[in-house]
């Protein structure tokens, strides 16, 4: 039993320990492509990198607002992974980003008269299920008309969007109506702040818990094990008499759940009130944080780093470095670029190495 | 009718198969050839190649007397070769005139001439006797009427030659008789068909010569006038089949599975049936053989006996339970294992490691996990067992499927499936593809479960495993069933009959008769 175990932390470990290293390499590749870029248009890459980490990681501060970007694509990384686990290509955790931030919001704001130890509960649950219910909408859809949840996904975006513009400026307004923005929730629904002196929430320990519900929830619940089967093998699923059609309505459930708390988070531990435009594209990164993590909640985590040093390093790296912040977006898209291909690359190398031994095996048969 | 096409010593080499060995293949112009053949025996790889899909691994093709060589189907195309496939290549929301015009090699001009085109297409269609409305949306046509679009389609694009891929598969009988007219009119006009098939019937209805394959080799080329349709399915089904009858332990015991009167409507439902009031039983102890050439009914029949598929009309008593009410899951908690026809697509996730495809089937029950969460090192001891009483060959229970070799893969279906102890095993296509030591391993495993008192559904094509260790067999023709023998008590020929569209009775009915072409033959 314990040999076995040992055996199994073995193949997998090393398996793992090549992906790590493999993507590691492809961001370290692709980094230093971008600063060849900067040196391209004529700026000095290193002063700009020194800038940029320093902006990142350099002072608690700094750290602090790594930790605050960090937070929302966390949740919307594996949002994505989620989805893209069960097969399904959720592109709407900006829209679910945004229903779940108004959900909170209006729970925030209107429930009074609750405990903090209650209040902020309840506030971060309407927080997942403002996005929940959206994301539902496009597993509905999918199983009652079999309408692509790629597009759906995207048309609800562009409603819920719009749907909060109105709420904003309507309904939700702050009295008198000067501003386009909502009442602050009250101070019981807020996030408390992590670490004193920045702007770190505890919206970044609410999603380091969620990465490990998700870890539960994906490899080691019966359901999970479900999901991965239907995402990997649909006729597989069906021969063994899984029920797709409801895991894809639950996984849908969930991943706009996720997103949903990545907007709602936003809104208790940073904004304190709903403005329209809250997200500045966290919704889409996710796209790239769970490529990069390719789909596991370790990997989420870290690109969820690399994109929140990102943005934070970024602006610094505009103002000392006087590089344009327009050259992250560049070098954030080599990244992907890089690490997907390299997987794409190792994926073919392994499968190379397969055929190797096991047609050595066959001759030695 | 001098020679117009000669395939000389072609080889086609796939990965761990010699499709095609050495063939030599050579067509009359203004003649019916057709090309008979078991699945596998490498009619349509053969066909692949003439029409330029596949590059031969050597040999030469020579038209009319001059080498070619095709790189596309376009070059094909561009000698007069046109191929009408299986599964049509059409665009179902584009009309019929748009369809020919596609990739047509006069249509190079910016502005399509589509009232030309459809002058000459109907033009070609009163010709040759087609009945065909240019302007029609193919989406809108019948099955039938879609095959005389492609094969308009070819001759528009000036086909001399047309090959014709199983083309009655699809068809009724009036759309197929049809078809043959249409065929007739062609030859008429010195336009060469090459037809393939495996249905005896039509092979000599419709034929002038024919060539038969068997295991990517030429049996021979025979003037049909020359065949009865007897020694056509010998010559088809051919080898003399040494089965070692398998000696059986114990009698046969109740039924088991009694199926009663199953149909199976195609989704349009006047397009006929997939599976035509299928009768029979399964008795405890005894392997059913389900024959029959690949696309019959089979995959149909136990997509329905296994919940995937839900069956038109019939019953399927299993433990008084009727089958084809019940979910794939509640099929599948009653004691019934499935050893899928495709492993790689179905029987296994092949991203997964191997102890994940071990818990497929039962993963959802207590024993599993009594929680909402699964008991992995309870599946992993579960797996280690596995591997080591099915001598899996793996480094370790975490290795991905897909790194498996296909014999392996297969053992780790066949390994699960029987573990869970059933009372009923379908198994379909059990060792397709695998080696001679692998298969002798899966069919000892199924006569070990007969021998326990399983009932098993033994699908496959491969005539002797099916003679072997089956102890009733049913043929399947087009969804119906053919007749039920025993294997002692039947030929090869008979096999053969069933399989191109013969009923038992007929065949029996024959013999005593004497028909003439009973008497020729014998």
């Amino acid at each position: 039993m314990k040999a076995l175990f040992t055996t199994k932390m073995k193949t997998q470990g090393k398996a793992g320990a090549k992906q790590v290293l493999v993507s590691f390499g492809a961001t370290v590749f692709a980094l230093a492509l971008g600063m060849l870029l900067i040196y391209a248009i004529g700026f000095d890459p290193f002063s700009a990198v020194v800038a940029m980490v320093d902006g990142a990681f350099g002072s608690k501060n700094a750290f602090g607002e790594t930790l605050v970007k960090m937070t929302p694509l966390i949740f919307t990384g594996m949002s994505y992974a989620l989805a893209s686990r069960c097969g399904l290509t959720n592109l709407g955790m900006e829209g679910q980003l945004y229903m779940g931030a108004l959900a909170g919001t209006a729970t925030g704001v209107y429930v009074s008269g609750l405990p903090a130890a209650l209040h902020l509960p309840l506030t971060i649950l309407a927080g997942f299920l403002g996005g929940a219910l959206w994301g539902l909408i496009a597993g509905a859809l999918k199983v009652r008309f079999g309408a692509s949840e790629i597009i759906t996904t995207v048309m609800l975006n562009t409603i819920a969007i719009s749907f909060i513009d109105y709420m904003v400026n309507g309904p939700m307004i702050e009295p008198p109506g000067i501003n386009c923005q909502t009442q602050p929730v009250q101070s019981t629904a807020q996030l408390p702040n992590l670490i004193s002196g920045t702007r770190a929430h505890w919206g970044f320990v609410i999603a380091i818990v969620f990465v490990v519900l998700f870890w539960l929830f994906l490899w080691r619940s019966k359901r999970g094990y479900e999901v991965r089967v239907a995402g990997l093998n649909l006729s597989a699923a069906r021969y063994s008499g899984i029920h797709t059609d409801k895991n894809i309505l639950l996984v849908m459930f969930l991943a706009g759940g996720l997103a949903g708390l990545a907007g709602c988070n936003e809104i208790l531990g940073i904004q304190i009130r709903m403005i329209p435009e809250i997200s500045p594209g966290y919704g889409f990164d996710g796209i790239a944080v769970s490529l990069i993590g390719n789909n596991t909640p370790f990997g989420i985590v870290i690109g969820a780093l690399l994109f929140g040093a990102f943005r934070a390093g970024g602006n610094r790296m505009q103002i000392r470095a006087k590089v344009p912040n327009a050259i992250v977006s560049v070098v954030q898209a080599l990244v992907i670029f890089a690490v997907v291909a390299s997987q794409m690359l190792l994926d073919k190398w392994n499968e190379h190495q397969m055929k190797k031994m096991n047609r050595q095996e066959s001759e030695v048969a | 009718m001098g020679v117009i096409l000669e395939m000389e010593n072609i080889c086609k080499q796939f990965p761990g198969v010699l499709a095609n060995d050495c063939i030599c293949f050579s067509v009359n112009e203004g003649e019916v050839h057709a090309l008979l053949g078991e699945n596998g025996a490498g009619k349509s790889t053969l066909m692949n190649i003439l029409c330029g899909l596949y590059k031969p691994t050597s040999g030469e093709i020579r038209l009319e007397g001059e080498t070619v060589r095709f790189n596309s189907a376009r070059d094909a195309m561009e000698r007069g070769i046109g191929m009408v496939h299986q599964h049509f290549m059409l665009i179902p929301t584009m009309t019929v005139t748009e369809n020919c015009l596609i990739g047509d090699k006069e249509g190079s001009s910016v502005k399509l001439d589509r009232k030309e085109a459809g002058r000459r297409l109907r033009e070609l269609a009163e010709r040759y006797g087609m009945e065909i409305d240019p302007d029609a949306v193919v989406g809108t046509l019948s099955v039938g009427e879609m095959q005389r679009v492609e094969i308009v389609k070819a001759l528009f694009r000036g086909a001399k030659i047309l090959i014709l891929d199983e083309p009655t598969a699809v068809l009724t009988p009036q759309e197929a008789r049809a078809l043959f007219k249409m065929i007739r009119a062609l030859t008429d006009h010195q336009f060469t068909v090459i037809f393939i098939s495996h249905k005896l019937d039509e092979v000599k209805e419709i034929s002038d010569r024919v060539t038969v394959l068997r295991q990517g080799t030429v049996v021979g080329t025979h003037d049909i006038d020359d065949c009865s349709i007897e020694d056509l399915a010998r010559l088809m089904v051919g080898r003399d089949i040494y089965f070692d009858a398998v000696t059986r332990q114990q009698p046969i015991g109740d039924t088991l599975l009694d199926v009663n009167n199953l149909s199976l409507h195609r989704e349009k439902s006047n397009d006929g049936k997939l599976l035509d009031d299928l009768t029979f039983e399964v008795h405890e102890g005894e392997i059913l053989g389900i024959a029959g050439v690949d696309g019959n009914g089979q995959a149909e029949l136990v997509e329905c006996l296994t919940g995937i598929r839900k069956a038109s009309s019939g019953e399927a008593l299993y433990r008084g339970k009727n089958l084809l009410d019940l979910s794939t899951r509640e099929i599948m908690s009653h004691d019934v294992s499935h050893i899928p026809q495709d492993r790689q697509k179905t029987g296994l996730v092949m991203p997964m490691t191997l102890v994940e495809n071990f818990a497929l089937q039962d993963y959802y029950k207590k024993s599993f996990g009594k929680s909402v969460f699964l008991d992995w090192s309870g599946v992993e001891e579960r797996s280690t067992k596995l591997i080591q009483d099915f001598s899996i060959k793996t480094p370790s229970p975490y290795e991905l499927a897909q790194n498996l070799s296909g014999g392996n893969q297969q053992k780790v279906v066949v390994a699960r499936e029987i573990s869970r102890q059933p009372q009923l095993l379908i198994a379909m296509h059990p060792t397709r593809g695998l080696d001679v030591g692998a298969v002798e391993y899966i069919h000892n495993q199924l006569i070990d479960q007969r021998d326990k008192g399983v009932g098993v559904v033994l699908v496959s094509t491969e005539m002797e495993e099916i003679m072997r260790l089956s102890d009733r067999i049913i043929v399947l023709y087009e969804g119906r069933a053919m007749g039920c023998v025993r294997p002692s008590e039947t030929t090869v020929e008979e096999m053969g009959l069933m399989m191109g569209g013969r009923t038992l009775d007929d065949i029996r009915k024959g013999r005593v008769n004497g028909t003439p072409a009973e008497e020729k033959m014998m």
